[in-house]
């Protein structure tokens, strides 16, 4: 499988984002052992030290843990998967809300238009 | 952070062309450096003297602290953008030349690589597509245990899906110990595999960083960022 990445922001940061879906749809649990730097830049075909720093960045996060010798696993806090759910779904509202916005809807239309729409979903799935 | 390659103020004049006007540019140990210009731009002239072919008219280059001479060629595994294998070689024979002719290199890695690169040991040179000898080029020339690999247009009339393969072969064969610089005007394919790039036009070098600092910078690829400085 080909990740596409958009190359006008810097790579780390997406490959970031990946890791925390995954960890949130429980693709990746506590504990899980992470791949290792080099066979994460294989899948992605890009630069190792792209994904060291990837790795870097979500260890200063305390979204991961490093094990000298052993490798990088997920973290164990014990609301980690609702706070990293929380803060995506915080961003994809702000840029939704933002090119709505841009788009010279009112806050009460973005949200009148939002309970259609999730009402239609609702009825079609 | 330790420089595999020092270059300061290189010129390189043929006859009244100055091919090279000042070049300055460092490789750190570890990371990999694209050099990004159009054709002409003095791309190639640069890494053969890296490599150790040309000497630069003005200016000193250095490979592990030392000039360019015998010992950094035993530490530079370079892969020209011409031709050089021999039309008679099967691809074993080529990889048996390899390893006579360099000290460091790895035949397990080689065979690891042909089984990777689909390439057959039998083939003869002179059946290969143009595709296929650009793979056995990359083979032969990551087989050695190298401390700088100096890589001329690798992904030069390959067809997309080689390209895939030769960029990965790339990324999985990269070590932390070694250094990398590449050249391509290919700039969208190979740029997520670079570490620092450097623009280079009418021998000079115009722009140079860190990738991803780029990216933040101006918000758009490299790619972009290529075609804007060469436009």
């Amino acid at each position: 499988m080909k990740t596409e990445f958009n190359d006008r922001s810097p790579i780390y940061l997406q490959i970031i984002d990946i890791i925390k879906m995954d960890i949130v749809i429980g693709k990746l649990k506590s504990k899980d052992k992470l791949p290792s730097v080099r066979e994460m830049a294989t899948k992605f075909n890009v630069n190792p030290n792209t994904l060291q720093r990837s790795y870097q960045e979500l260890e200063r996060l305390g979204i991961v843990y490093t094990q000298r010798g052993l490798g990088t696993f997920v973290g164990e806090g014990k609301n980690m998967v609702d706070d990293l759910k929380r803060e995506m779904a915080r961003e994809v509202i702000d840029s939704f809300i933002l090119r709505m916005k841009s788009l010279g809807f009112t806050d009460n239309e973005i949200i009148k238009s939002v309970s259609k729409e999730t009402l239609g979903v609702k009825q079609n799935g | 952070m330790d420089n595999i390659l020092i270059s300061q103020k290189i010129c390189k004049s043929y006859l009244n062309k100055k091919a090279l006007q000042g070049v300055d540019l460092e490789i750190a140990t570890g990371k990999i450096v694209g050099l990004l210009g159009p054709n002409g731009s003095g791309k190639t002239t640069f890494l053969k003297i890296a490599a150790g072919i040309l000497h630069p008219s003005k200016g000193e280059i250095l490979i592990d602290g030392q000039k360019p001479g015998v010992y950094t060629k035993s530490i530079v595994s370079y892969l020209p953008d011409n031709e050089y294998l021999l039309k008679w070689m099967k691809v074993k024979d080529a990889v048996k030349y390899f390893k006579d002719f360099y000290s460091d290199f790895d035949e397990k890695k080689a065979k690891e690589l042909l089984t990777f690169m689909d390439l057959d040991e039998d083939s003869s040179v002179k059946s290969l597509s143009k595709g296929m000898k650009e793979k056995l080029k990359l083979t032969l020339v990551l087989s050695r245990n190298a401390k700088l690999y100096i890589l001329d247009e690798p992904l030069g009339g390959v067809d997309p899906t080689a390209r895939e393969k030769i960029l990965n072969a790339i990324v999985s064969n990269f070590s932390a110990n070694s250094s990398m610089i590449i050249t391509t005007h290919l700039v969208n394919d190979i740029e997520r595999i670079f570490d620092d790039v450097a623009f280079i036009s009418g021998g000079e070098i115009v722009l140079k960083g860190n990738a991803e600092e780029l990216r933040m910078e101006r918000k758009m690829s490299i790619d972009e960022l290529y075609r804007e400085v060469f436009k």
